[in-house]
């Protein structure tokens, strides 16, 4: 596909429309191309070189006018090159380290072009930092700039190739946009986004620097510049199609722009380039784009490093330019920023909307002449009519773009509602006062004040809080603080522990709670006088003052029935059922176990772990042993009364494994021999947690099953399941029952086990419907894992299931645990998802919780917040470690809040938003018809971005798609999140494996969520043998596919290596050892060791990935065109899958449509 | 036979029966003036040695409701081959393998000396014993190991073919499957839930399904003698396992906090052990072995929570009923026990502890079964290790002293009816001819189970005489009894003995001498006493006192010979001078006084009172004094506080206790360390004669008494002092005048007021 990207840069724009049309029609009509991706990627090409014309290169044009503004000096550097890339550079802007001044200067002074730029990059600066408030100044000016708009339109045209630059140039923009108006015209920030139509003026300037422009962009990507783009944003309107591009005639203001400042220039460009552009052109997109960064920028501008980050478009040009030629180049640069494509998809929809809606390919005529005239105008390269797949905001320019903007600096937590860099970014975090992000990441790090906002935006304040993360080596872990026989100094009334955030008043004798205002007394033992800026004077020695994240050693109040709690202990329970037995499964696990015994988790620098072990095997009865050290076998006690479970023994059960070890080894030795010739078939299973929980209550420990089951269990006792399988059941009103427990049996068996600190993991080895729906709930509420198996065979899965338990039985755990979330007054925590049990509202109890496990904490507004003293969070967990010490962990994060909404659009986390709306989802469909969540969370996003469109981007056409810079993924992401395998199954996903996935997905991490729903896509070929770095990534679609080349895929869960049909013999055989590509075993479940290099870096690269995730990713060796190809290409999400679910420019067209209803 | 005492203890040694009556009156109504019924002692596996068993099947009557055996009573007909049942008069043939019968070849069974008669039959495969060990770990540290040792040492003393089970239970109850390698298994139930019969059959079944070679084989299979299941192995087979199984046997691992006694699930266990073999090895000789250190404190059969404050119930709760945990109890474990005697097999208890354990619950268990019934202070001590070991002896021919599956069938000829019976036995309801409608003891019933027997066991059958008054005694008729008792010998052979007595029939009315010379006052006093101890099972202790007192006051006023209204004119015939004294010594024994005994002393004592001979149940009514002193060789003593001197040394056997006492001066001598002087080496030997003696009654007594050493003025004295009859009390030590004798501080009665009273009610004509 790839070529047929090249196809387009070079022939584009010609076909485009009709590839547009064709597109449309089928994104719309979703029937399109029925089954056949490549067909509709036929079209797609059409529509895609179509777009890469149009948009791409004049957008960036644009784009580039904006980090003019960031930067005009940068621009100008730049600009040669970039001008294209300019989307890019738009966010380069953010480098900003212009804007900042830029924006300083700007707004005072050259409201109307500068100001608007500066602003942009200001808020681009803002949005990392904290969005200045500069921006509803800006927004203001925006309004008149929606007049200009118009001409930014045309630019955008020119853009759209460029179009998701454009989009994100677009926010730039209407931040610019607005900055620059906003000394003229306040109020609507949205109208002040038309004015980006600056960016039409952009677009002007578009078309006068040209590509001149684009350079400098790229150039003020680079430095300053750049953050102007990446504060915008998000707006990566692409969208906005010709259409949007007349509303943005206003661009003359952009025009304006540029002519000002002409280092400014360039962002205006964008900015105007973006709303205008389209209107006039899809050249209008890219402004957007450009004006999108430009918002940004304004934040941006104020924080240069986030700026920067926002630059990270700066990377994105290269990238970007790199691949497309002049137009098509901006094609490249507009994918980033998705507007362009989503300008083409928007044309159509704009098209509709315009009047013509359905006659896309008419509109598309008329919007594309009038892309054409930006083009023509600003960059004649923009000939783009349709939607180009490459223009429309990529995911991977944005994570490239952050990953080159922020990777390089540590990320300081000492500012107050800093957005940190996207989990895809490696960075250090160097804790001064806010937990790292690691452990916290908010959906927006800028909260309204008032509900009212809240609920007008639809954004959702969420948390995803990973309390027991593991840190980087370079990072410290948190400090340990033993405050003695009182315990943690607390707050009176609400608890709150003591945190940086409490202020010390009377001279160091009290102290107010940051969260309740509640003044306490400091203990005196505590008692530390004041320094002269009031802090005290210990501040430093004490981690509870000046760190976000640090551990309180808890005192015997903290503890169960006031008792320290006894060391944790493991329990293996093996099914040795026929199945489990014949399958190798029970041998490979006791041998297996024998030497992983040695690496329990243990605490600091303790040489022996302090946690105990015991073992259960168990077919239709349960067979506990005795491996006390004092006896000379172990022995065996079977237990058949299941329906009454009981723990047999006591003493020996639970044994340190360094006493017991050799009769434990006799014991691991003898299991596989006694069960041998088993004829038992049937299994129970509840009767075995019971049973472990009984254990764990008996010996007054906490502690953690480990439970090795292979089939349903259906034998006489508790908890018998039936099979209820039915696939009929799907996309009825019933199909929810899929995903709910057959019995209440095990909610109460759950509940029973958080009592007693009892966390389940559940290993499954199914061979067929074993219901995990229902086996599930206990690990679940407990805190624990599932892993499941299908069709376990011992060669292939093996070594997947061994690092999988290794990691499991390795990692760190807390026990019996209790999380709290306390927030500052006016917000409060409301809802929670992940795996735990709740018994009240607001404590969350996890049996256990390891360094993988996340809690979605979900707030609301219950009174106003203030600006001054922003909102603060305290996460505070109590967990007894491995050792077997009752902890308190706590994190401490503290947020802005805003006003103006686009504050809060410019402080969003794109990928914590998906993670909370995955979760969201997740649990909707326990409880309703999947076609209504899918409803729900399609509607939701819409109202964010219509919310969007209306209050904070520049006026422009209804066409016109305007997405916020930090957003702008939002469309791509929520697709694949609907796309995904529970709420949109293919028919040879299993109802088992959608019950997996929803559970497994309910508890992940954002960088889980982000890869699990939008895979990393490498091409091998393109692999630096020699260096450390891997190649760029490439979008998940089929047409950026060549058969020429490998490909590897991670989503979390698999490995996919992808064998074009066409690959060089020679990398085959370094890669598997065989001589041609038919002669590949589609079977392998690793690459053969080779010893040539191609083979060790591309082995090395899969090992680093592997280590990277929570669980060990599958590897499938895919053949092109072999049967296994199905599977894989249900992977490449931006293509429309075979179940059914919508391709990346089809739901943006969709998405935009349905924003523009939300509108109308 | 010369005279009836002779006459009774030759029949005793050779047929082990004794008869309160060897004159039988003749009629109904004269029988029951008799006052004391006419009734028997059976040891029906006394041992004989000289009866060697004969190798075929025993003749028996064809007529259905009588089948009789072959006696020599039977009039036989050696030209016809004809032989007339002596019980119902059928005439019958003799089978072909008679056909050489004559006058000069006799059978045995025809023979007068083969009066008893053991038969050695094939009845199907002989089936190995088995044992299963049902051992309590809630146990001290020390108790556990001694038991432990003791277990260990018994397997060498099993048939090396003998089928061994272990059970171990405390809060739990674990059943051991002893014929793995490797790794031991075994099988884990809750302490506080029953297991139905099926449960524990499903899990035999399941074993078998998971074991994958075990198969149920029919007991009949006669290539396989050797029957096994998981859980009943082959001792010479799994010897050293169970050893090593036995040596890592850990004290039950569940804590026990203050205040609390550990929870031990005797019911369940006991339960699982039951259902075991009945469900794997009915009808087949086996011991279920039960070793406890305390009393069931959860689940079904509990006896006490597990609440250290709320003691075990005592006679005083008891009375109150205020026992919560009793009926419930002992309805559990009667339950047990019917469904153990039902398949045959028996439940011995062994039960040591400073407090009480439950045997008053469980009694039945060993009652009804045959079982052993133990009782010590501890695992610990020679009085178990000594009992257990005992439970093993061999006979001369090396052969178990121990029986199993035993029935018992008693046929009486037409004037008399079985009563019932009373001893370690169930009844089989089998009606019959011979049953009689009034019941004594366990009664309506001609045959009785008795699933374990020892050469001691002892049954008292009681028989009614059924011949009308005015119909004519048979001339010259004598009546018969034949016992037939079908057992499981140790050496699992089945055998038959059958016993045929017959006594001769009197008028009561004109031959009244003749049955008052033929009383045997011994055997009268223990059926006496077994039917006292019987009710007192069931019924208030005064009314059985009263019930016995009238008795025995209408047996004198039956007997004795007196004026009316003058007691000194009473006097009672050597027959039955020592009948009174008997029932003195019974009235104040702890069979009928709870008083100072515990619920379970007095369960353990009943139980060995209804099982043992003649012998020493009268030990047990009235304890045996010895005196030995410098003035000649030991002699026995009166029972009585006059035979307490300071110069003596005193040796008592009370069958639970043998009791050396040393008088005042021999203990004051002995501190003073005499008998280690040369010079007093006379000394040495006195104290030594005592202990040598006790020494010979310890070897040979079961259960092992518990012999104590004291002497004058220590607390252990009143072991003796409680026994003897209070002749001199604080009352009236000083009216005596004498110094001889040791005052007793008691109000109860001596002998001398009681046989007073007695007087003065016999002869009085008012009742």
């Amino acid at each position: 596909m790839s070529v047929n990207q090249q196809a387009h840069t070079g022939l584009p724009y010609g076909q485009p429309q009709p590839g547009y049309q064709g597109y449309q029609q089928s994104g719309y009509g979703g029937q399109q191309m029925p089954a056949v991706h490549h067909s509709q990627y036929g079209a797609y090409n059409g529509p895609m070189p179509g777009y890469q014309q149009p948009a791409p290169p004049p957008g960036y044009f644009p784009s580039l006018g904006f980090p003019s503004k960031g930067s005009p000096v940068c621009l100008n550097s730049d600009t040669p090159i970039l001008a294209p890339n300019f989307i890019g550079a738009l966010r380069a802007p953010p480098p900003s380290g212009a804007p900042p001044p830029t924006s300083g200067a700007p707004v005072p002074a050259g409201q109307p072009v500068y100001s608007q730029f500066g602003q942009g990059d200001v808020q681009n600066g803002i949005g990392a930092s904290a969005v200045q408030m500069q921006r509803p100044s800006a927004s203001q000016p925006f309004i008149p700039g929606t007049a200009p708009t118009p001409v930014s339109q045309p630019a955008t045209f020119q853009q759209y190739g460029p179009p998701p630059t454009s989009a994100q140039q677009l926010t730039n923009h209407m931040a610019g946009m607005q900055i620059g108006t906003s000394s003229s015209a306040p109020p609507p920030a949205g109208l002040g986004y038309g004015s980006s139509t600056s960016v039409p003026s952009a677009s002007g300037s578009f078309t006068a620097t040209g590509s001149g422009h684009y350079t400098p962009y790229s150039s003020s990507q680079g430095p300053p510049p750049v953050n102007v783009s990446h504060g915008l944003p998000p707006t990566s309107l692409s969208p906005n199609l010709s259409l949007g591009q007349p509303a943005f005639s206003g661009p003359p203001m952009s025009a304006q722009h540029p002519p000002q400042a002409s280092g400014f220039v360039s962002p205006p460009c964008s900015t105007g380039i973006g709303p205008s552009s389209y209107p006039s052109t899809t050249g209008a997109p890219r402004p957007s784009t450009m004006q999108g960064s430009p918002l940004p920028g304004h934040a941006l501008t104020g924080l240069p490093t986030s700026q920067p980050n926002h630059v990270s478009s700066p990377p994105p040009h290269p990238a970007m330019s790199g691949p497309p030629p002049g137009p098509p180049v901006l094609g490249l640069q507009g994918p980033p920023p998705p507007t362009h494509p989503s300008p083409s998809g928007y044309q159509m929809q704009q098209n509709g909307s315009f009047g013509q809606v359905r006659g896309p390919q008419p509109n598309y005529g008329g919007s594309y002449p009038g892309t054409p005239n930006y083009g023509s105008q600003p960059a004649p390269p923009p000939p783009p009519k349709r939607l180009d797949p490459d223009s429309i905001p990529s995911p991977i320019q944005v994570i490239e773009d952050d990953r080159n903007n922020r990777g390089s600096e540590p990320f300081i937590t000492g500012v107050r509602g800093q957005v940190p860099p996207l989990v895809t970014t490696n960075f250090l975090v160097k804790d001064q006062g806010n937990a790292s992000p690691r452990y916290i990441r908010c959906t927006s790090y800028n909260i309204p004040c008032t509900s009212d906002m809240a609920k007008q935006s639809q954004v959702p304040l969420a948390a995803v809080i990973k309390p027991l993360a593991t840190l980087p080596t370079d990072e410290t872990p948190p400090y340990l603080v033993d405050h003695g026989e009182p315990g943690p100094i607390r707050c009176n009334r609400c608890k709150a522990y003591m945190c940086p955030f409490m202020q010390f008043i009377e001279g160091g004798r009290r102290f107010q709670c940051c969260f309740c205002s509640c003044v306490t007394e400091v203990p005196p033992h505590y008692f530390q006088h004041l320094d002269h800026t009031g802090r005290r004077v210990d501040f430093y020695d004490r981690p509870e003052l000046s760190l976000g994240s640090y551990e309180f050693l808890a005192t015997a109040s903290y503890c169960k029935n006031n008792k320290f709690p006894n060391p944790p202990a493991f329990i293996f329970m093996i099914d040795v059922s026929y199945n489990a037995v014949k399958s190798g499964l029970v041998r490979l696990i006791c041998e297996e176990l024998k030497s992983l015994l040695d690496y329990l988790p243990r605490e600091g620098s303790i040489e022996e772990s302090a946690i105990r072990v015991g073992f259960v095997t168990y077919n239709k009865v349960l067979h506990f042993y005795n491996v006390k050290s004092s006896l000379a076998q172990p022995q065996m006690m079977v237990v058949s009364d299941v329906a009454d479970m009981f723990v047999p023994l006591l003493d020996g059960f639970l044994v340190n494994v360094n006493e017991s070890r050799t009769v434990i080894v006799s014991l691991l030795d003898q299991i596989p021999e006694m069960f041998a010739d088993t004829r038992e078939t049937e299994t129970v299973f509840a009767p075995v947690i019971q049973a472990g929980m009984e254990a764990l209550k008996a010996a007054e420990c906490a502690g953690k099953l480990f439970i090795f089951h292979t089939s349903l269990p259906i034998a006489e006792a508790p908890g018998k399941l039936k099979n209820r399988d039915d696939r009929k059941l799907i996309n009825t009103d019933k199909e929810k029952t899929l995903f709910q427990p057959q019995t209440s049996f095990y909610s109460n068996l759950a509940k029973d086990c958080v009592a007693q600190g009892c966390c389940v993991d559940l290993f499954l080895f199914p061979n067929q419907y074993l219901d995990v729906a229902t086996l599930g709930v206990v690990p679940y509420q407990t805190g624990g894992s599932i892993y499941k198996y299908a069709y376990f065979q011992l060669e292939t899965d093996q070594e997947r299931f061994l690092n999988d338990l290794r990691r499991d039985v390795q990692k760190e755990v807390g026990f019996d645990a209790v999380m709290r979330v306390r927030t500052s007054t006016g917000i409060r925590a409301t809802d929670f998802f992940g795996a735990f049990y709740m018994s009240n509202t607001t404590d969350v109890e996890l049996a256990g919780l390891d360094c993988d496990k996340t809690i979605t904490v979900e707030f609301k507004h219950d009174d106003k917040l203030s600006e001054d003293s922003g909102a603060l969070l305290q996460c505070a967990l109590l967990y007894t470690s491995c050792a077997g010490q009752r902890r308190l962990r706590i994190h401490n994060l503290s947020l802005n809040c805003c006003t103006q909404l686009a504050d809060l659009y410019r402080n969003c986390e794109t990928d914590t938003l998906i993670n909370y709306l995955a979760k969201f989802a997740y649990r909707g469909v326990l409880n309703n018809p999947v076609k209504t969540v899918r409803d729900t969370l399609i509607n939701q996003c819409a109202q964010i971005l219509a919310c969007y469109r209306k209050n904070c981007a520049s006026p422009s056409s209804a066409g016109q798609l305007i997405l916020p810079e930090c957003m702008k993924l939002l469309p791509v992401y929520l697709n694949c999140v609907l796309k995904s395998d529970v709420l949109q199954p293919g028919a040879d996903v299993t109802t088992d494996d959608r019950a997996y996935i929803r559970q497994l997905v309910s508890s992940m991490d954002v960088a889980e969520t982000n890869v699990f729903f939008y895979p990393r896509l490498l091409p091998l070929s393109k692999v630096d043998i020699d260096s450390d770095t891997l190649p760029a990534a490439i979008r998940n679609s089929e047409e950026r596919l060549s058969k020429g080349d490998l490909y590897l895929l991670e989503n979390g869960l698999n490995i996919f290596v992808w064998v074009g049909v066409n690959v060089q013999q020679s990398l085959i055989q370094n890669l598997f050892g065989v001589s041609s590509f038919s002669s590949i075993s589609s079977t392998l479940s690793t690459l053969p060791v080779l010893e040539n290099s191609f083979s060790k870096r591309v082995r090395s690269i899969i090992d680093m990935f592997q280590s990277q995730r929570s669980r060990y990713m599958k590897l499938i060796i895919v053949k092109q065109e072999d049967k296994l190809e199905m599977l894989f290409k249900h992977f490449l999400v931006e293509d429309k899958s075979m179940s059914g679910g919508a391709s990346y420019v089809d739901f943006l067209c969709h998405m935009h449509k349905e924003i523009r209803q939300l509108l109308s | 036979m010369a005279t009836y005492l002779e006459f009774i203890q030759q029949n005793e040694e050779r047929d082990g029966v004794r008869f309160s009556w060897n004159v039988w009156p003749s009629s109904r109504l004269e029988a029951t003036r008799m006052v004391v019924p006419l009734a028997c002692l059976l040891t029906p596996l006394k041992e004989r040695l000289d009866l060697p068993p004969v190798q075929y099947e025993p003749v028996l009557c064809s007529r259905p409701t009588c089948k009789a055996v072959l006696n020599p009573l039977c009039q036989v007909d050696y030209r016809a081959k004809l032989w007339a049942c002596n019980f119902c008069f059928q005439r019958n043939q003799f089978p072909p393998a008679y056909a050489g019968i004559s006058e000069v070849n006799q059978p045995a069974e025809l023979m007068p000396q083969f009066s008893t008669i053991e038969y050695i039959v094939q009845r199907g495969s002989p089936t190995p014993l088995i044992f299963l060990y049902v051992v309590d770990t809630c146990l001290e540290e020390e108790d556990l190991q001694a038991l432990k040792e003791s277990l260990q040492m018994s397997l060498s003393l099993l048939p090396p073919d003998a089928l061994v089970g272990l059970i171990t239970f405390g809060r739990m109850v674990q059943v051991h499957e002893l014929s793995c390698e490797g790794i031991s298994k075994s099988y884990v139930f809750r302490g506080t839930k029953d297991l139905t019969a099926k449960q524990i059959q499903q899990l035999n079944s399941r074993v078998r399904g998971y074991a994958g070679s075990y198969e149920a084989r029919p007991l009949q299979t006669q290539e396989q003698p050797l029957i096994s299941s998981r859980f009943l192995q082959p001792v010479h087979k799994i010897d050293m396992n169970l050893t090593d199984l036995l040596g890592e046997l850990q004290r039950d691992p569940w804590p026990v906090t203050q205040g609390k006694r550990p929870l031990r699930s005797t019911g369940v266990a006991l339960s699982i052990a039951v259902g075991l073999l009945e469900g794997t090895f009915p009808n087949t000789g086996a011991r279920v072995m039960l070793f406890t250190g305390g009393p069931p404190t959860q689940g079904p059969g509990m006896v006490v929570g597990d609440e250290l404050k709320t003691p075990i119930r005592s006679w005083h709760d008891i009375e109150k009923d205020n026992a919560r945990f009793m009926k419930k109890a002992t309805k559990h474990y009667e339950v047990l026990a019917n469904r153990t005697a039902a398949n045959g097999h028996c439940i011995d208890i062994y039960a040591c502890a400073l407090d009480q354990t439950g045997l008053l619950e469980m009694k039945c268990c060993a009652n009804l079964t045959g079982g052993h019934m133990v009782m010590g202070d501890s695992f610990n001590t020679s009085l178990f290790k000594q009992t257990f070991q005992r439970v093993f002896s061999k006979d001369f021919n090396g052969q178990f002293r121990m029986a199993f599956g035993a029935t018992l069938e008693v046929k009486t000829s037409r004037e008399l009816k079985i009563s019932g019976a009373i001893g370690p036995c169930v009844s089989l309801n089998a009606k019959g001819p011979c049953v009689s409608e009034s019941e004594l003891g366990i009664g309506g019933t001609c045959q009785w189970k008795i699933c374990s027997l020892d050469p001691s066991s002892t049954l008292a059958i009681y028989f009614e005489v059924v011949n009308q008054h005015n119909a004519p005694i048979p001339q010259g008729g004598r009546g018969a009894v034949q016992f037939v008792s079908q057992y499981q010998h140790s050496s699992t052979q089945r055998r038959i003995r059958v016993t045929t007595i017959a006594r001769n029939w009197a008028d009561a009315q004109s031959q009244l001498q003749h049955i008052e010379a033929a009383f045997d006052q011994e055997a009268a006093a223990v059926l006496m006493a077994r039917l006292g101890v019987y009710r007192a099972e069931s019924e208030e202790g005064p009314d059985v006192l009263r019930w016995l007192d009238r008795q025995l006051i209408r047996l004198c006023q039956k007997f004795g010979q007196y004026n009316k209204d003058d007691p000194n004119s009473f006097r009672l015939s050597d027959s039955f001078s020592l009948y009174p004294q008997f029932m003195f010594h019974l009235r104040r024994s702890p069979f009928l006084q709870v008083f100072n005994n515990s619920p379970d002393e007095s369960s353990y004592y009943r139980h060995h009172f209804a099982r043992q001979d003649l012998t020493q149940s009268l030990i047990m009514i009235q304890p045996i004094l010895y005196s030995y002193s410098f003035s000649g060789p030991p002699e026995p003593v009166l029972l009585d506080s006059s035979s307490i001197l300071a110069d003596r040394i005193l040796l008592m056997d009370t069958f639970f206790q043998i009791v050396i006492y040393l008088g005042e001066t021999i203990a004051q001598w002995q501190k003073a360390g005499y008998q280690d002087m040369p010079e007093y080496e006379n000394f040495r030997h006195l104290l030594q004669a005592p202990l040598d003696d006790a020494q010979e009654i310890l070897q040979t007594r079961f259960p092992m008494p518990r012999y104590i050493n004291t002497e004058h003025g220590s607390s252990q004295a009143r072991f003796l002092l409680s026994k003897v009859n209070p002749s001199q009390t604080h009352n009236n030590l000083y009216a005596w005048g004498q110094e001889s004798g040791s005052p007793i501080l008691t109000d109860d009665v001596s002998l001398q007021v009681f046989m007073d009273h007695l007087k003065k009610l016999a002869v009085s004509s008012a009742s």
